[in-house]
């Protein structure tokens, strides 16, 4: 019933590639149809590719390509909670097809991870989280039932009640409890789809950690933090802030979005025209991707110089606040062939934020540069084992794919992780070793009990999964 | 006025309904699975705010093409829009094996695509007015060895459809005849076409846009006018010789 074509998939971050046999399900049949027609072989399921690395890769089975079953099925207002309204999607539906759609009507996603090219399978796969955490916390948070196709070919509806243990391994659970079919998630009532912002420059590390720390009237909070420079500007950064307009009018705000927009896409512009002029009248060669030290040290130069000093007060359209570089495209293209890596990790809590500090020591250290670096700070949550969030700042550093001598600072990295009772988030990760996995996520084993429970035969795999002794054989 | 398109689950036609909605029309929608038919209107609904139905259909089952319009008109309005998406590509060296499988493939395209036009001819015609959109298929412009029962339905249908819209002309009501080439759906998916394979959105796009002109014949992608006009124009004696 199902056409199996091979091709190439790969994550967002362009490594690894594989090539293995896909189809494309059109219509909630063709799932079921693949579970049947897969000729034993593995099977997961594969969104819109937003996940980094391998998490979302089946290179030695097969993949089925969901983002067709993208119809949205029931909505309702919550008759007890005026806030919050219930929709009930198909597991294709992207974040995108939902907030354009309702943003508009004056309701939103509680929970927005930082691209909306995601679909809700995907997004309840990795239990993504927002800017938001500490106050809404994880997508998870807000799904209410799931319908999943198991190993064994049934449908099972399951939520916090009914089958709580898959339910909950299901969030974050990788796509290898079964293949999410339909869920219904949480939205809420919102008075207009701007935002109102602050900004606030911070001018080295410790400033931009206490900023970090500082108690806020605004749930939404992320930072970007300059990893490159040396000397005392290390760590500088910008810290911004956002909450929901309180006042409903939209239209006549509309044009707000606008400069913002232009001038992100201006700050990426003359930061990567400064670069590739630096490149091609530097000593060295020039680059085979857009990204390279040099373009990316004059882009997060030009985006602390775009930012104001102190702080500022502003309004953004919702679409540049939660998803800026959306508006960018297939930025991981800059990269080059050689794709990127990121590696995102929390640590619980410190006051002095001691094995953050180590982290950034440790890359400058090495040499590397990365490109992006993103904090935000999370609060209590995972669910399930696998879910990444917990309390403590996270960080996300970008570096471009160079090989054995990055992959060992990586491994590096990890060790710090782990000893200080942090993790790393498997929906970026394309290398991670399993004991180190293992110490990061002490709730694995009971994971697996629940996940081999309903797949005893290995039905679900991915190339992550193999990696950590997540899915069959050991 | 309201829309009914036949054979919804297609990406196609799922989006051509939601392109009539997004203009405000009431959609109705009808599937082989009738819970997957509800699944459709319920996403036009929600996507759009317009009244819908749905039920299941079955293209063979000619007797009930009348009711089927008869309960569209009772459900969400006048008929004023009839889209004919359903069809069925059987297996070529199936239907050549067995007859029973080439009369299916001929009685999904051609009778049953006929009689369901023929179902809503009947209350446009009377009201004056209305628009008969048949998705044909660029097959059905010459018989070739890989694909001729299919070919074949679908060369009667635009034949049909042509011969409907003489008729219908003088009556007010216009008919479409959309011959779509390659379509990024389920039939083409990881297909290597050589040539540029059309979005279904934009086809949806195309169609609504050219019914609104209204247009008689509609190729799509356009470029297919060319390629079907150059098949069509080699000699028989070569072309028999050709495994295309």
């Amino acid at each position: 019933m199902n056409r199996w074509v091979e091709r190439e998939l790969s994550g967002w971050g362009r490594t690894p590639r594989v090539r293995n046999l896909t189809a494309r399900a059109e219509r909630m049949a063709d799932v079921a149809a693949a579970l049947a027609d897969r000729e034993g072989a593995s099977l997961l399921a594969h969104g819109l590719g937003r996940s980094y690395g391998d998490a979302a890769l089946n290179g030695a089975g097969r993949s089925l390509l969901m983002p067709r079953l993208d119809r949205l099925l029931a909505f309702e207002e919550d008759a007890a909670h005026p806030q919050t309204a219930w929709l009930t999607v198909e597991a294709g539906v992207s974040l995108k097809t939902i907030l354009d759609l309702y943003a508009p009507r004056g309701w939103f996603l509680p929970v927005a991870p930082g691209t909306q090219f995601v679909t809700v399978g995907g997004a309840i796969a990795n239990d993504v989280h927002g800017k938001n955490h500490a106050e809404a916390g994880s997508f998870g948070d807000h799904v209410r039932r799931v319908e999943l196709l198991t190993a064994a070919g049934e449908v099972v509806v399951c939520d916090a009640e009914t089958e709580p243990a898959l339910f909950w391994a299901t969030m974050g659970g990788l796509g290898l409890t079964g293949l999410i079919l339909r869920c219904t998630l949480r939205l809420r009532r919102i008075a207009s789809p701007f935002l109102e912002v602050e900004s606030v420059r911070a001018d080295d590390l410790d400033s931009f950690l206490a900023l970090s720390d500082e108690a806020t009237a605004y749930p939404h909070v992320a930072g970007w933090l300059d990893a490159n420079p040396a000397g005392g500007r290390f760590g500088r950064g910008v810290v911004l802030r956002g909450r929901h307009a309180a006042d409903a009018p939209h239209d006549a705000d509309a044009p707000d979005a606008a400069p913002r927009l232009a001038a992100l896409t201006d700050a990426l512009k003359s930061g990567l025209k400064r670069g590739i002029t630096d490149a091609l009248g530097g000593p060295i060669e020039p680059p085979a991707g857009l990204l390279n030290p040099q373009t990316m040290r004059a882009f997060n130069a030009a985006y602390f110089h775009k930012a104001p000093a102190g702080l500022h007060h502003s309004r953004s359209h919702y679409l540049p606040f939660f998803f800026h570089l959306d508006a960018v495209g297939h930025w991981n293209r800059a990269y080059g062939a050689p794709g990127f890596l990121q590696y995102q990790m929390v640590v619980p809590a410190e006051a002095d934020h001691r094995a953050t500090r180590a982290v950034l020591a440790e890359v400058q250290r090495a040499g590397f540069t990365a490109c992006l670096a993103v904090t935000k700070t999370l609060g209590e949550g995972a669910h399930g084992g696998l879910s990444f969030p917990g309390p403590g700042l996270t960080l996300a550093l970008d570096f471009p794919n160079t090989g054995e001598d990055l992959r060992a600072l990586l491994t590096r990295l990890d060790a710090l992780v782990a000893e200080a009772g942090g993790r790393v988030y498997l929906a970026k990760d394309a290398r991670l070793a399993r004991a180190d996995f293992r110490r990061m996520y002490p709730g694995w084993a009971a994971w697996k009990a629940t996940r081999d429970a309903w797949d005893p035969a290995g039905v679900f795999q991915s190339d992550l999964g193999r990696r950590l002794g997540l899915c069959g054989e050991d | 006025m309201s829309v009914l398109v036949l054979g919804a689950t297609s990406r196609v036609a799922h989006q051509i309904a939601l392109r009539y909605a997004r203009a405000g029309e009431a959609i109705y929608v009808t599937a082989r699975d009738g819970a997957e038919a509800q699944a459709i209107a319920a996403d036009v609904a929600i996507r759009h705010g317009v009244p819908t139905g749905a039920c299941a259909f079955d293209a063979t089952d000619f007797d009930s093409h009348p009711a089927i319009v008869a309960r569209v008109e009772a459900e969400v309005g006048p008929l004023t829009v009839l889209v004919v998406a359903f069809g069925e590509m059987g297996e070529q060296a199936e239907s050549e094996a067995d007859f029973a499988e080439a009369r299916k493939v001929i009685d999904i395209n051609f009778t049953g695509a006929a009689s369901a036009c023929e179902a809503a001819a009947k209350v446009m015609a009377e009201r004056g007015a209305g628009l008969i959109v048949g998705i044909s298929s660029v097959a059905g412009d010459r018989g070739r060895q890989s694909n001729y029962f299919y070919g074949a339905a679908k060369g009667a249908f635009t034949l049909y459809l042509q011969g409907l819209r003489n008729r219908l002309f003088k009556q007010g009501v216009h008919v479409m005849t959309v011959k779509l080439g390659f379509v990024d759906t389920r039939m083409t998916y990881g297909m290597r076409t050589g040539i540029p394979i059309a979005d279904p959105e934009a086809v949806a796009e195309a169609v609504f846009a050219a019914g609104n002109r209204r247009t008689d014949t509609l190729y799509y992608p356009r470029f297919w006018q060319g390629i079907m006009g150059i098949i069509k124009s080699v000699p028989e004696q070569a072309f028999k010789r050709l495994s295309l």
